[in-house]
Order: structure tokens, then C-alpha cells, then sequence
């Protein structure tokens, strides 16, 4: 079913590719159909592995990694539904296609190692907490282009592609959408973990590195939200702090994750 | 008029030779001056279209006049090689010019070359800016205005329904008309790529200019909230700003309004510049550093090039937009062969089209010819056998007439069939000589009864 999802999402691209370059509303849909069934089909393989382990599939590398990916795509799609812009979708769906494949690359060959039974509060703690990662690269990935639209309308010679991207204002306001989509899926997700520990502990692990760079990352996105509300803020300013703050992101879900920290590394 | 009596017409096809003439004269045969005085109006033109129809100097007739054409298509049976001199004639009259006034300016296209002319005409490529979209617009009204007057016949409708669709596929499939090719429409384009939306948004125009009444145009049409015109003469900014549709302000205030406008559009002559660093630095501040675009369309330069440099200000020069347009251009231009591979997709569609006519109508010729001679042939037959009944005549009558329909059978299926074949021959000319179908019936019934009493 992995390889379904991931030829739809291929075709999905190019779909969306062609519709960047054409400029035709029927291409666009189909691309946004292609990458609604490639989220269907991946879902499949999602549910296919939960059934096998009986747990949502984070707990190794491979389900990590396509939950992400998985997470991504839906959070794009909402984002594309709310603002009506599908131009982006040929640089996210790539986004999508990255991770799918280096999930498929490190899949294990052997039998799916069950999770410990954590229960669904900390099934819900951890995909939340994905939700908002997944979240969090789409801010960045609309930040990246804003810059570099900004500098092509500023230094460059406009290309085909600039005139079909969405406006500055929109990509910015896509951004900032998809940050409130995250910041709020990581404060619940956060608050769902410490609610879980509680129960099972009967106190809060607040000196553990995952979740002080947690607070971190909740720091930075809300002092995003509210420098962009600022005029001489808003612009590439803006979307340079974007992109800063997904590199504490990442600094999170790898570097502290694998390194740092006990209590959060599940591979 | 109802669809239903379009496709009427379009299903009354006619059965026989046509032909299409062209005549008419553009941007690149004629100067303005001449345009301008052979330009017809809407009404003129649904009168022209009506009285070479009457005259009956074509049978089908469109008048496409924009201000860089003005162009006559018609329909003509075979027999009108004289047509294009008569359309000549007859647009010479209208326009009341002496023939040696459009000497040399006028085209003449026939057939395929006035069906090319038509599709390129549609799809911009003939245009003098390269792609530009209203000429897709002016001939569906051209065509529209034709229709509804009832001088579009089946072959026209045909003609201009696949010219419509060639500029929808142009423009759809490649880039021809994909990016700004004008100065201020390019200033506007770019705006958009920083507001989104221009809605709501408002714009200052400082000073006055062709280009810049060129920018509130666009600006207009894409629904600016807010426009204030600044001059040094108070009474002109009031006159721009009524004919914008803006207000009108003192330029000794003008600075004080900076920081309301997201769009700044200048042209001003004169040697210093309107908008200095320290201007737009201050403006900025009381602005709480939103973003202001601005097009400086002076020369020279009405803002200080370093005002580049401030954050959130996006500043174009003519020159930059100049380049944009350039590079557009030679976009616009890389596009032309696959314009041309649509244009030629179309026109091998319509000729085909346009021949299956044409084998239509000769079938129609030679089953009718052969009809004749087969009634001729018996008339004399039965005159000479008057001691066949009333029966043996009639099974004889069936017997003939099932031997014309089994002649005919055959290359009617493979002529209907097979569309290479009807390339292969020309346009059936030479069959329609070959067999006398264009001669008058009694030409060859001659022959026949003579051999027949003989």
C-alpha cells in the first residue's frame, strides 16, 4: 500500500506541476484529488500497521517518519481548502515524497516490534505532537518561498513560476495559519503528555531536554504569531524567524530526541 | 438566436464547392491614420455584413474591426472567383476611399490561407503585442454580432466556432499570453505579486502621465479602494482625479499622505526627486513599517534609487519594468512554434471538415447526373418498346436505378471514409471536370438521346 500512496503522491505532483505552468483549474483539481487519494491509500498502510501492532505506528523510525509525512499532506491539504491556493502544492508534495521514501528506505524487513502498551492517551500525545512538527515544516516550507519570491521581485528576473505563486500577503498568511495549526497541536499534545505522566507518575518530568525544548519551540512560534501582528515585522523578517524557529524543530525531533533524552526516544 | 437554430444552421451544410475570401488590412499594412478611417462601428458593421450578403456578392459574411484590423470574411459559391475584387470594391465604397488610398494596403486571403489568417488572429500571434487576450474577445464579438444578425451561414459558424476555440488553446496550453507585456500593466501585476488582492487597498497617484493613467486603469479594474491624485497645479490633479475617479489633494500636503497609500505611483517631470530616502524613511515610520509599493515612472528617476534599500519598500523603475517586459516579450516569443502547431492542428481540421463537404456535394452531382442520363436513356428506350407492360417498365426502372446506387455505393463510403483520399484529390475539382458535373444537364442528354433513337 506504501508504494499506492507513494505513486499517488508522484502523480499528485505532477499534477500539481502542471497546473503551476498551465494555469488550469481542471489540472489543479485533479492534482488535489491524485493527493486526497494518496492520503487515502496512505492512511491504508497506516491502519494496515496499526492492526499488525495494535498501536498507531510511531514507535520505530519507518512509523515515525510516515506518520509525519502522512500528517503533512493532510495539513497542506486543509491549508490549500481554507486559502484556495494550490500553486504551493508543487514544492509540498516533494516535501511529502521525501519523507515517504527515506520511511520506505528504513523500514524494518523483519516482524513489526509491538509498542509498549502506553495507552490512547499517550497514542494521542505523541501524533498530536507529530501533527504540530508536520504543521511546523509547512510554515517553513511557505517561508522559504516567500523569500525567495521576495528576492526574485526585488533583484531577480521573474520567471514563469513567480507570476503563479501565490502573493507575498498570501504566503504569509498561509504561514501563519499552518503556525497556529501547530502551536496549538503542540500545546495540546504537550498538555496530554504531562496529563498521561501524572497519572502514571504522579509528577511532571519538566527537567527532561525534550520537553524544555518543547517550551522552546512553543516560545518561539508564539512570539512569531506575535511579531508578524506588527507591520515593521511583517515580510521577510517574518518569515526569516519561520524558518529559524523550524531549525530548533528539527534540533527537537532528531539531535534531541536520538541524543538527549531517555524518556522520549521510542527508536 | 436560440441554439437550437444555430445548430440548425450548422447541420444545413451546404452540399458543393465553397470557398472562403478574406480581405482586409492590420498594424503591419497600414498605418493608423488609415485604420482609424477604415474602422467600422458595431452597426456599421452588422450593415456591411447585411448588404454584401444582399448584394449578393457573398453568401455568408463577418466583419472583425478592432483598432488594429478591419477585416471582411465571407462565403462564396464556386463560381465567385470574382469575390475578393467585389469585397474590395464594396469596402472601398463603404469607407468612401479612392482606390489608389488602399492600394497596396489591403491583403486578400483565400481557402486554407484565409482560415490560417483567422486562427492566428485568434490565438494573438498576429497581434501587434504579441498574445495579447482582447482579440480572442473582439472576434467572439465580431462573430456574435454576425450570428444574431443572421449573416453567419454553416460554413462561417464552422469557421469561426474552431477560431475560438484555437485562442482558448493557445492561451490555455502555452504561455503566449501568460505574462504582462505592457509597462503599466506590468507595475500592476507586480503589486499584486506583494498585495494579493489590490481590493481595499489604496494608491497615490503623484503626478501625471499616459503610464500612469495606464496604471489607475489597471489599478481600477482590479478594484483599488482608495485613490488620491497629488499635482503641483491643483486644477489638473482635479481633473485626473475626476476622470480616474479619485480625489484630488494639494501637493504642499503631500507629504503628510504617505502614510496612508500601500501603492505609490509617480510621474512627475522634472530633475529632483519627489520621493527622497529620508521622505519614504519618515513616510515608513508613520506607517509602522507596512509595506509601500511604488512605481516610479518619471524620467528622470521622481525616487531616490537608494529608497530601494528600506525595508518593506518595493520600488520599480521604468527601466525595471521595462526589462520585465523584455524578458516577457522573448517568453512570449519561445511560445510561437507551439502556437503555431495549434493553429495548423485546426486548420488541417476545418479543411477536412470543409472537404467532406465538398465529397458530399460530388456525390450528390454524379448520382443526380447519372440519374439523368439514366432517365434520358429510358425515355428514348421506352418510346422505341412499345410493347412493354406497365410492369416490365417499372421492373426495368428498379433494375437501372439499383445499378446507378451500387455505381455510387462504393466510392461514396471510401470518399465519406477515407480523408487522405480526399487530399489526395485536390479538392475533387478534377473528378467534378472528369465527370461534367459542373456542364449543364442538356450538354451531354444530347449525345445520349441520339445514340439512344439511333
Amino acid at each position: 500500500m506504501d508504494f499506492a500512496a507513494l505513486g499517488l503522491y508522484v502523480a499528485s505532483f505532477v499534477g500539481y506541476t502542471a497546473n503551476l505552468y498551465r494555469d488550469r483549474r481542471w489540472i489543479g483539481r485533479v492534482a488535489t484529488l491524485l493527493l486526497i487519494l494518496a492520503l487515502v491509500a496512505h492512511y491504508d498502510a497506516l491502519l494496515e500497521r496499526s492492526r499488525i501492532i495494535h498501536a498507531i505506528p510511531y514507535d520505530d523510525l519507518y512509523g515515525s517518519m510516515s506518520l509525519f509525512a502522512w500528517l503533512v499532506g493532510v495539513t497542506y491539504l486543509g491549508l490549500e481548502t481554507y486559502h484556495r491556493q494550490r500553486a504551493v502544492g508543487s514544492l509540498v508534495v516533494p516535501f511529502i515524497i521525501f519523507w515517504m521514501v527515506v520511511a520506505m528506505s528504513v523500514a524494518p524487513a523483519s516482524v513489526l516490534r509491538e509498542p509498549r502498551a502506553n495507552g490512547a492517551l499517550f497514542a494521542l500525545h505523541i501524533t498530536i505532537g507529530i501533527l504540530a512538527y508536520a504543521a511546523f515544516a509547512i510554515s517553513f516550507l511557505l517561508s522559504v518561498i516567500y523569500l525567495v519570491q521576495n528576492r526574485v521581485l526585488r533583484h531577480g528576473k521573474p520567471g514563469l513560476a513567480f507570476w503563479r505563486f501565490p502573493a507575498l500577503d498570501v504566503l504569509e498568511r498561509m504561514s501563519r495559519s499552518s503556525v497556529w495549526v501547530g502551536l496549538v497541536a503542540l500545546l495540546i499534545g504537550t498538555s496530554l503528555g504531562f496529563v498521561w505522566e501524572h497519572r502514571l507518575t504522579g509528577r511532571f518530568a519538566i527537567a527532561d531536554p525534550k520537553v524544555l525544548v518543547t517550551l522552546i519551540v512553543l516560545a518561539v512560534y508564539a512570539a512569531y504569531l506575535m511579531i508578524v501582528r506588527a507591520p515593521a515585522w511583517r515580510g521577510a523578517r517574518a518569515a526569516l524567524v519561520c524558518v529559524c524557529n523550524f531549525g530548533i524543530v528539527l534540533f527537537s525531533y532528531t539531535i534531541v530526541n536520538l541524543y538527549f533524552t531517555n524518556f522520549h526516544r521510542f527508536f | 438566436m436560440s441554439m437550437d437554430s444555430i445548430a440548425e444552421r450548422n447541420d444545413a451544410a451546404p452540399r458543393g464547392r465553397v470557398a472562403i475570401a478574406l480581405i482586409g488590412c492590420n498594424h503591419r499594412t497600414a498605418p493608423v491614420e488609415l485604420r482609424e478611417r477604415v474602422a467600422f462601428t458595431p452597426e456599421q458593421a452588422v450593415r456591411a455584413a447585411n448588404e454584401l450578403c444582399q448584394m449578393g456578392v457573398i453568401e455568408e459574411a463577418v466583419v472583425v474591426s478592432t483598432c488594429n484590423r478591419s477585416e471582411l470574411y465571407g462565403v462564396t459559391s464556386e463560381s465567385g472567383e470574382s469575390t475578393p475584387s467585389a469585397m474590395v470594391s464594396y469596402f472601398t465604397d463603404f469607407h468612401k476611399l479612392s482606390p489608389a488610398e488602399l492600394s497596396g494596403r489591403l491583403y486578400r486571403h483565400a481557402g486554407p490561407e484565409a482560415v490560417r489568417h483567422l486562427f492566428r488572429v485568434a490565438s494573438g500571434v498576429d497581434s501587434m503585442l504579441l498574445g495579447e487576450a482582447e482579440i480572442l474577445g473582439q472576434v467572439r464579438d465580431a462573430y456574435n454580432r454576425a450570428l444574431e444578425n443572421g449573416s453567419t451561414g454553416p460554413v462561417l459558424n464552422r469557421l469561426f466556432q474552431g477560431a475560438l476555440e484555437v485562442g482558448k488553446r493557445a492561451r490555455a496550453e502555452t504561455e503566449i499570453g501568460a505574462r504582462p507585456m505592457s509597462v503599466a500593466l506590468a507595475g500592476v501585476k507586480l503589486a499584486e505579486r506583494v498585495f494579493g488582492e489590490l481590493k481595499g487597498h489604496s494608491a497615490l497617484i503623484v503626478g501625471a502621465g499616459a503610464v500612469a493613467e495606464q496604471v489607475v486603469e489597471h489599478l481600477r479594474l482590479r478594484g483599488i479602494g482608495e485613490l488620491r491624485v497629488v499635482n503641483r497645479s491643483l486644477v489638473r490633479a482635479q481633473e485626473l482625479a475626476r476622470r480616474m475617479g479619485g480625489e484630488a489633494s494639494d501637493w504642499a500636503n503631500f507629504e503628510n499622505q504617505l502614510d496612508q497609500p500601500d501603492i505609490i505611483v509617480t510621474s512627475v517631470s522634472g530633475s529632483e526627486h519627489v520621493l527622497t530616502r529620508a521622505i519614504v524613511e519618515r513616510a515608513m515610520a508613520a506607517r509602522s513599517g507596512r509595506a509601500l509599493f511604488v512605481i516610479d515612472l518619471g524620467v528622470p528617476r521622481n525616487v531616490e534609487p537608494e529608497t530601494e534599500g528600506l525595508y518593506n519598500v518595493y520600488l520599480f523603475n521604468i527601466d525595471h519594468l521595462g526589462e520585465i517586459v523584455v524578458q516577457n516579450k522573448k517568453a512570449r516569443e519561445a511560445e510561437l512554434p507551439r502556437v503555431k502547431s495549434i493553429v495548423e492542428e485546426h486548420v488541417a481540421k476545418f479543411l477536412a471538415w470543409q472537404s467532406s463537404l465538398e465529397a458530399a456535394g460530388l456525390l450528390d452531382a454524379f448520382r443526380a447526373r447519372l440519374d439523368a442520363e439514366r432517365r434520358s436513356l429510358l425515355a428514348a428506350h421506352f418510346a422505341n418498346l412499345e410493347g412493354l407492360s406497365e410492369n416490365e417498365r417499372a421492373r426495368f426502372e428498379k433494375l437501372t436505378e439499383d445499378l446507378i446506387n451500387r455505381i455510387v455505393q462504393l466510392p461514396s463510403a471510401r470518399l465519406r471514409q477515407a480523408r487522405k483520399l480526399r487530399r489526395q484529390l485536390e479538392g475533387l475539382a478534377a473528378l467534378r471536370e472528369l465527370f461534367g458535373l459542373d456542364d449543364a444537364p442538356n450538354e451531354s442528354n444530347g449525345d445520349s438521346d441520339d445514340e439512344a433513337q439511333s
